[in-house]
Parts: structure tokens; sequence; C-alpha cells
């Protein structure tokens, strides 16, 4: 039985009712309570886009042209990270289905639900180099947790219903479907009362209350106690929990990047990110710590830094959900397989009311060290970026209708916004993490504002990586003015790659200087107000404007070029082996800017 | 070391190419792969045998029970097992050596299946020792091409029997009908 996000989807038997091919899609989506999908249509998927215009009509599905295939993943992406269901993208044969590939990869990457539909020529055409034919199954199979291939029209509903239940149950991930156009307009029996019966697929695992006895035992006695939380927590809806046990025990908590926002960073025990641009202190906490009860998360390279020497006094706690994570890159003294939802309640009546002062001040005065050398406190002069993003905290902190979701595309502003915005609430940062997608921050903020039309949505994003996907602009117009409030951090480079190349490169800018068109004029051109901001005092009023503004709103922030992320950890460094920021020659004049960091 | 792992998967098609595009994308050593049915009808056994350490044959184990058509994972590297595998070479022959590589195939319990004049083809099945054993014997004689298959393995011993449905039965039945004959021995599949 789907257990977590489940539309309860029936399985009371059902008279099986004649339809073709292309209309089960759509009575599938329907079951599984779908409002919208993201696509392009084509020839080969052209009978399921037929088919859809009665639902169209009647209100019951909506579907959103994007301008590039790859967006509509993205989107699809950014609906199912704001609300947690499974997000819908669909696309023809061919170019259409490879240009998904890149969205889906970024979505399985960073556990998101996504059922992409793609066309597939006819099956007699099948491995013939057909007009827009390529192996779909095969090309997106590494990046799917599942995919079928549909060459029989009764096949079909089965196949739907699976393909939901694989995207939604357990550890998230997307099923890809690839229907021939022949089995679209065949005439088959439609149902939908089936049983999933997958022997393979063990979603939910049983867990092993032995294991979290001896999770317990650990945390009761440690004197260091660290949480590494990630995206699961969030996933499994237990931040709450999470905020109950480590305020019983006094445990600080270091999030991942998707982890964000798991307790409130405002929280006196939250430190905030950790890894290759996560503050010293986090850093040094989590290798300083003796037990680390990592929640959720599977120890990418950008949060262990050097393997071998990550965390090597501490004894692992490892609470996962997926079992191939679990040893993969670190090797847990207590794994503890299962569910969050289940084994954390499990653990918070074992755990013991601790308080850990002297480990907390250890950590406190290594914050004042960070305070110090990382983080720019002092008044700016010159835009720049991290000015900017505290400066979007204070303007949306409060926002009316809940709290702002910010989507982040990838580089030097995605570092920035993790360390100079304060999440104070669980899944208010979508962001790529896993696979880095430039280009995801606009099209995933479309899809998370159309799931939530009412709350503040902002795209953050470089000039690099807008100008990959700024062509779903256009879907903002289309789909009635939607919202979304859009950051371009405009400095003239691909930031990031700019910074590696300035540290490892000896400063050889190769392929790093981008032009950009005037972002005020191509918001016009898309008829979205735009502005374009310079100096440090025009960001909070320019920032109030966008959001007192109705629809949506594009602010081309002109910052200072050559600005660099800092902390950073050296690919292949240990996560205490820092660049610190140099502190600047000459302290900068008064600007007249009030410091609100 | 050298691990030997058993799978048991739905037969479909391309979930040879889900198994092996998992192994290459995570770059594990395969030594070599075996594939074919098992007793259940629509279910396909592999056998592996995984050159590497413990952490790898762990991550193997864990990413093939991942895919969600594999429906089971064994590895009995350290579990009493049968394991034999089969060649089939053929050796140059001469009149006056051709008794010689009889009398040697059946000291190895080989089987000579087919001779023409200047050649004869030997097969020979055995646990992968002796088969190796053999082709260096005939190797002296002249081995003019041969054919090897990994091994396969089963453990000794009383097992668990455990009945596993074809794919086509399990449609049938998901579609709310009793399986016909041809579906029940079918081995294809969605």
């Amino acid at each position: 039985m789907p257990k977590r996000n489940g539309k309860a989807v029936s399985t009371a038997p059902e008279k099986p009712v004649p339809m073709k091919g292309a209309q089960m899609v759509w009575e599938a989506l329907m079951r599984e309570g779908v409002r919208v999908v993201y696509g392009h249509p084509g020839g080969a998927i052209l009978p399921t886009y037929d088919a859809l215009s009665p639902y169209e009509a009647e209100g019951k599905i909506h579907h959103v042209l994007v301008r590039h295939e790859q967006c509509a993943a993205h989107m699809a992406d950014g609906w199912a990270r704001a609300t947690g269901e499974v997000g819908v993208c669909i696309a023809t044969s061919g170019p259409g289905a490879t240009n998904l590939v890149t969205g889906l990869a970024t979505a399985q990457m960073d556990s998101v639900p996504v059922v992409a539909i793609t066309g597939q020529v006819p099956t007699n055409l099948l491995g013939t180099d057909a007009f827009q034919e390529s192996d779909v199954v095969g090309v997106s199979a590494p990046v799917c947790k599942h995919n079928y291939l549909v060459t029989d029209v009764n096949d079909l509903p089965l196949i739907l219903k699976e393909a939901f239940y694989i995207a939604r149950e357990g550890r998230p991930g997307v099923v890809l479907i690839d229907i021939c156009k022949d089995v679209q307009n065949a005439e088959g029996l439609f149902r939908y009362d089936f049983e999933i019966d997958l022997p393979g697929f063990e979603p939910w695992p049983n867990v092993d209350m032995s294991a979290v006895q001896k999770a317990a035992e650990l945390i009761n006695c440690a004197e260091r106690p660290l949480v590494l939380s990630g995206h699961g927590v969030q996933l499994a809806g237990m931040g709450r929990e999470l905020l109950e046990l480590v305020e019983k025990a006094e445990i600080p908590v270091v999030t991942t990047l998707l982890g964000a926002g798991n307790i409130p960073e405002s929280h006196p025990l939250s430190l905030g990110m950790g890894g290759m641009h996560g503050e010293a202190y986090a850093n040094r906490a989590v290798q300083a710590c003796d037990v680390l009860i990592a929640m959720g998360m599977r120890f990418d390279d950008r949060i262990t830094g050097r393997l071998d020497s990550f965390a090597k006094q501490a004894k692992i706690i490892h609470f996962e959900l997926d079992k191939a994570e679990v040893g993969k890159n670190v090797v847990p003294d207590v794994p503890v397989i299962g569910d969050l939802a289940e084994t954390l309640p499990a653990l918070l009546p074992l755990i013991e009311e601790r308080r850990h002062q002297v480990w907390l001040q250890e950590i406190k005065e290594w914050e004042g060290d960070t305070e110090q050398s990382d983080i720019i406190n002092y008044e700016v002069d010159e835009l720049i970026p991290p000015f900017v993003i505290r400066q979007l905290w204070h303007a949306t902190h409060n926002a009316k209708n809940g709290p702002p979701i910010i989507v982040t595309d990838v580089g030097q502003h995605q570092m920035w916004e993790c360390q100079y915005f304060t999440h104070d609430h669980v899944g208010q940062l979508l962001t790529s993490g896993g696979l880095g997608t430039m280009g995801y921050a606009l099209p995933a903020a479309i899809g998370a504002q159309m799931a939530f039309p009412n709350r503040l949505v902002w795209a953050v994003a470089g000039d690099g990586g807008f100008q990959m996907t700024l062509q779903e602009l256009a879907v903002i117009k289309q789909e009635g003015n939607l919202p979304v409030k859009i950051a371009i951090i405009n400095n003239g480079f691909l930031g990031m790659v700019r910074q590696w190349q300035q540290f490892f490169y000896d400063k050889r800018y190769t392929g790093t200087p981008v032009w950009s068109p005037d972002f005020v004029k191509l918001a016009e051109a898309y008829q979205i107000p735009a502005l374009a901001v310079t100096k440090p005092e025009e960001v909070a009023p320019a920032l109030d404007k966008a959001i007192a503004t109705p629809g949506p709103f594009l602010i081309d922030f002109r910052v200072k070029e050559e600005v660099n992320v800092y902390p950073m950890v050296a690919p292949g460094a240990a996560v205490d082996q820092l660049i610190r920021r140099p502190k600047p020659a000459v302290m900068q004049g008064y600007s007249g800017v009030q410091p609100s960091w | 070391m050298k691990y030997t792992l058993i799978a048991w998967m739905r037969d479909k098609p391309g979930v040879l190419s889900r198994v092996s595009g998992m192994m290459r994308r995570r770059n594990f050593n395969i030594d070599s792969l075996q594939v074919g049915h098992s007793e259940s009808p629509g279910i396909s056994r592999m056998t592996f045998v995984v050159d590497g350490n413990e952490r790898m044959v762990d991550q193997v184990i864990k990413q093939l029970r991942k895919l969600v058509d594999v429906t089971r994972v064994d590895n009995i590297t350290e579990q009493p097992i049968v394991a034999r595998e089969m060649a089939l070479i053929r050796v140059s022959t001469s009149a006056e050596n051709r008794s010689e590589i009889v009398q040697m195939v059946n000291i190895y319990r080989g089987e000579i299946v087919d001779v023409a004049l200047d050649s004869m083809i030997v097969q020979i099945v055995g646990s992968e020792d002796r088969v190796a054993s053999l082709i260096d014997l005939l190797d002296n004689f002249g081995i003019l091409e041969m054919v090897r298959t990994g091994p396969v393995a089963m453990s000794r011993g009383q097992v668990e029997h455990k009945h596993r449905r074809s794919t086509a039965v399990w449609r049938a039945q998901a579609n709310g009908r009793d399986a016909t004959a041809a579906e029940r021995f079918k081995t294809g599949g969605v």
C-alpha cells in the first residue's frame, strides 16, 4: 500500500472501460491526483495530446507549454519539491525525450518524485532509426529509478500505476514511461484497481529496533554529538521531531545544502550548512565531534571533503532509507536503515535529556572566528552579492502567505544564498544540489509558484545560468502572469568557475567571462517589469518594489565582478582545510547604508 | 578477492542492459556473467563473479537489489557451492597424436563432440580449475578455436524452495484472469 504522499488510489474492483491508450494516460493521471503537467508536444506524442483536450476543457488537468523540454522536467521537479507530490512532464520522442534527460537527472539525484511520459515511434518502426527515434529507455535508464517501454496497450494501465508507485514510494525518484505511438492509438481496457505487486521493489525496509537502541545508547553517552541532516528529513516530514531531538539532548545541527531549514537556522543549535562552502565552524564541529548522527543524507563528496580524514574521531550513526547509501562513501558504526518517520519517533523516547555546554561553548568560539574572517559584516560601498542576498532575506522573511520559497540556480550565488539567507522553514530552499544543474532556477520557480500561487517565490540566478533557460520567461506570461520574482546576480562571469580558475589555474579566465543582454530590456520584451540595481542603497527599495508589484518582476543586480565564496574547501582536501577570506586591505568607508547583516 | 553472486530477475527485455549498465556506471569489475532461465518461468537467473573487496561487493549487491526488476540477490561466496563451467575447444590433431588427445580428454571426463581429419572439438564441463587445466594441456597440441562460459553456481544442501511466478502469469493475474498454459511457460514478457 502507498505509505507516504499517497493519494488514496483506489484498489476497489472496477469494471474495465474500453478506451484508447492515449486516454488511459490522462485517466491514470486523474486517479493519481495530478492537476498540472508540463510538456511540449510533437509527432509521436500527438495522440496523447489530442486525448487531453476534454480533460483540459473540463478544467481537470492543466497543461503548461514549456519552451524547452529540459524545463518541463525542472518545472515538474519544482512542483514536486514544493508540494511533495509527484510532478509530471511530457515530451515527444527523439529530441523531446533526450532534452528531458538533464532535468530528469537533476530530479533523480536529489530524490524528487517525477514521472515523465514520452512518445515513441510506432512499434513497427522501433529500432529502425526512424524519424525522431531515439532509444529513450536506454538513454534515460542511468538517470531513472525505473523506466518502461510500452508496446502493448493492455499493459499501459498497470505500468502507469506502477510508475507513480515507484516514483513516490521509498526514496523518491524519476520514472519514465516511453509509449509507442500506435499504443496510444490502440483501443484497450482501462481499469486502475490493481494491487501493486513488485517483488523486486522494497521501498520501506523494516526497521531494526535494536539498531535504534544502539544509536540511542551511543547518543546518550556522547560528549560532543553532532547531527548532520539532509534532504531525507524533509522528505520524511520530520523537521519538528528532529528539533525535538536536538533540543532534548542539546545537539548542534549541521545541514547539507538540501537540508537547509531542517531546523530553523536562527535556532541556537543550528550551525548552518557544512561542506565545501560551509562555514568554518560547522566543518570544524564535524571534524571534532565524537558521535556524528547522519540523518537522511548520503555523504556526498561536497559535504565530506577528503573521505579518509572525515570525522576521524567520531562514531558515525547513519539513519537512511536507501540501503545502498549505507556504507557507500562512509561506513557507519551504527547503520539505522528505515524510514526516518519511523526511526526518529522511535529514537526520541530513548534519548536522555542532556546538556553539552562545553562542546557548544567550543563551537561558539569557532563561530566568533568565522564571524571575523569569513562573514562579511561590514558596511559596503560596492554592490556585492552576499549583501544582496542578505537584503533579500530582510525583504522576504516576513512575507505574507507563508515563508517565501527561494529557488536558486547553481554557482556562487547558490552558496551565498545558503550562507546569507536564514532558512527558518523546511523546504524553503529549492536548489539543484546533486547534479548542480545551471538553468534550474527559473523553471523550477515556475513549478513551485504554480503549486503555491499565493506564496512569494524568488528565483535567484546568476547571469550565466539564467541565460541557459531564460526562454521560460514566456511561460510566466502565457500562464497568466505568474508572480515569480527573479533576481539575477549579474557579475559578468561564470562566477564559481572563475573562482576555481583564480584559485587553482593562476587566474587564467578561459571561457568564463559572460556577455549578457540588457536583462531589463529583455524583460520588457517579455512584458515583465524590471529594474537594474547598481548601488547598495538601491537594493532594498528595488526588492520592496518587486514584492509590491503584482505579477512577475525581474531585478538585474549588477554586482561587483570578482567576489569569491569563502570559506572554501579545495576539492580533495579535508573539510577543515579551508581557504579563508583574505582580510580587506583597507576597511571600506561608511557608505551611508545601514549595515543590517 | 573473487565473489560469486546469484541474482534472480524478471525476464524482461532490457533487464540485462539494466544490470550491465548499472555495473559499468558504478565502475564495478565483473569477471564473468552468466544468464539463463531459472526454475520459475519468467524469472532469469544470473551468476556473477565479481573481482573486488568486501565494500565493493556490498555495493554491488545493494545496487542490484535497487533495480526494480531484480527480485533477489544472494552472495554465495562463503557458502558451500557447486560451480561449473563449460568449454568447447577445437584442437588441431594429426594421426600420431589423436589417440593421445582422446586419452587426456577421457581423463578429464570430457567428450569429443566432433571429429575432422585435422582437428576435433572437445567439450568439457567442470570446475573452473579443471577446465583451465585441460585447456593448458590441449594448448600443447594447438588450440584452433575456443569458447568458454563463465561459471554457473548453486549452493549445496537443502534450500528453502520459493515459487516464483512468471511475468506473464503476474500480468494475467493483475488483469483479473488465470494465466493460460502458454503464458505460464512464456519466458519473455512486457
